[in-house]
């Protein structure tokens, strides 16, 4: 129980000064996502179906293994975001910030063993 | 955290039913939600039947004859009954809006009403708008000027006065706030598209010299950012309003700003 007046109560701790940014990288992101989707379909699709040593020859070649990294950069950031954004909007309090980290954490480590397999493969 | 359940003491039972009108042809069921703070019991739904032959065509109306001729401990705000005050929106049929602008005939088959979704209620049909009261005023609703004041008025043109329609109609009515799921769920944080609405109406305002601290005020992941553009709010604005629209123009000038 806290005795504060309706105002306090809705002003809470004023304005965080942030949001405009993530806001803004997200649209970016967004619209990244539009051209590399169907580009990492296409690549990806190719390689498909090939025997391993034809795979690898196949993630060799800069266009497709660029194009994998970027995806998997640039989509597992993406997805990470927009989980940060659901788990704001529906866990609170300490469990959301740890949920966060956890999130957070995965995806980073995701990205990193994603990296390693690709230039495995690729060199 | 996100709720998937009602809590026990909100959890909704059957009610009382009372008795269909003698002699009438043309009854229609009503199904109202009652919530009594002092009688300690859980919110229940009671049943009423109306001589639609006797009743006005609007869904105040057959509240307004409910209270008048059968259950006088009806309780529900009102007022102007022409859509200008906001006083009676609730939940009608599923969708937020003002009892005394929805007609029954909108209404397919029985007419279910509730208070509006997701806040406190005082008693019946009554929520407790204490906290979106607030946010309205903790966006500061009125023209904030640095310059001295003109010796007759602050002028303004007409292609500047336009870009107020379709926001100064707002009459505060908490339908949009309180059919939005960001606001559901983080409406202590959130200010939800009725405050931002208001919010637009000064920033865009010609007069008005504060526009990047209001700005300022709304720099924030959750205040202003929580909105989806889920639109629930333009769905189901009774005055035909486009909360989510200004929203967006928002986003739009933050962006403006660092970009």
């Amino acid at each position: 129980m806290r005795y504060l007046t309706d105002r306090k109560r809705a002003q809470g701790l004023g304005s965080g000064g942030s949001g405009t940014q993530q806001h803004w990288q997200m649209m970016v992101r967004s619209i990244i996502m539009v051209v590399l989707v169907p580009l990492f379909v296409i690549t990806f699709g190719m390689g498909l179906g090939g025997s391993y040593e034809e795979v690898l020859a196949y993630f060799s070649r800069p266009f497709p293994a660029i194009v994998m990294g970027l995806a998997l950069v640039v989509g597992i950031y993406h997805l990470m975001c927009e989980a940060q954004e659901a788990i704001e909007d529906y866990v609170h309090g300490t469990k959301g910030k740890l949920t966060l980290v956890a999130v957070k954490a995965f995806a980073f480590t995701l990205i990193a063993a994603s990296l390693f397999a690709l230039v495995k493969l690729a060199l | 955290m996100v709720e998937f359940a009602l809590p026990k003491n909100s959890k909704i039972t059957t009610g009382k039913t009372w008795p269909k009108p003698e002699g009438a042809t043309n009854v229609r069921k009503f199904q109202i939600y009652r919530w009594n703070p002092d009688d300690g019991k859980n919110p229940q739904v009671d049943t009423y039947f109306l001589d639609m032959d006797k009743c006005g065509p609007m869904v105040l109306d057959a509240l307004i004859k409910i209270k008048n001729e059968i259950d006088p401990t009806l309780t529900f705000r009102r007022s102007c009954r022409e859509g200008i005050c906001g006083s009676c929106a609730m939940n009608i049929d599923g969708i937020n809006t003002l009892a005394c602008i929805y007609g029954l005939d909108e209404v397919k088959g029985d007419v279910k009403i509730y208070p509006l979704p997701h806040m406190p209620v005082v008693k019946d049909l009554i929520p407790d708008l204490t906290h979106f009261y607030a946010q309205h005023a903790s966006i500061m609703p009125w023209l904030e000027t640095k310059t001295n004041r003109p010796a007759k008025e602050w002028k303004q043109s007409i292609e500047d006065r336009k870009k107020l329609d379709g926001l100064y109609e707002c009459v505060m009515c908490a339908s949009c706030s309180t059919s939005c799921p960001s606001y559901w769920w983080n409406g202590d944080r959130y200010l939800g598209p009725a405050a931002l609405l208001h919010a637009y109406r000064w920033i865009i305002d010609s007069r008005d010299e504060a526009t990047g601290e209001r700005l300022d005020q709304l720099e924030d992941p959750f205040k202003l950012y929580r909105c989806h553009t889920i639109m629930n709010c333009a769905k189901t604005c009774p005055k035909g309003l486009n909360p989510a629209k200004a929203i967006a123009h928002i986003k739009h000038m933050m962006v403006e700003r660092v970009v």
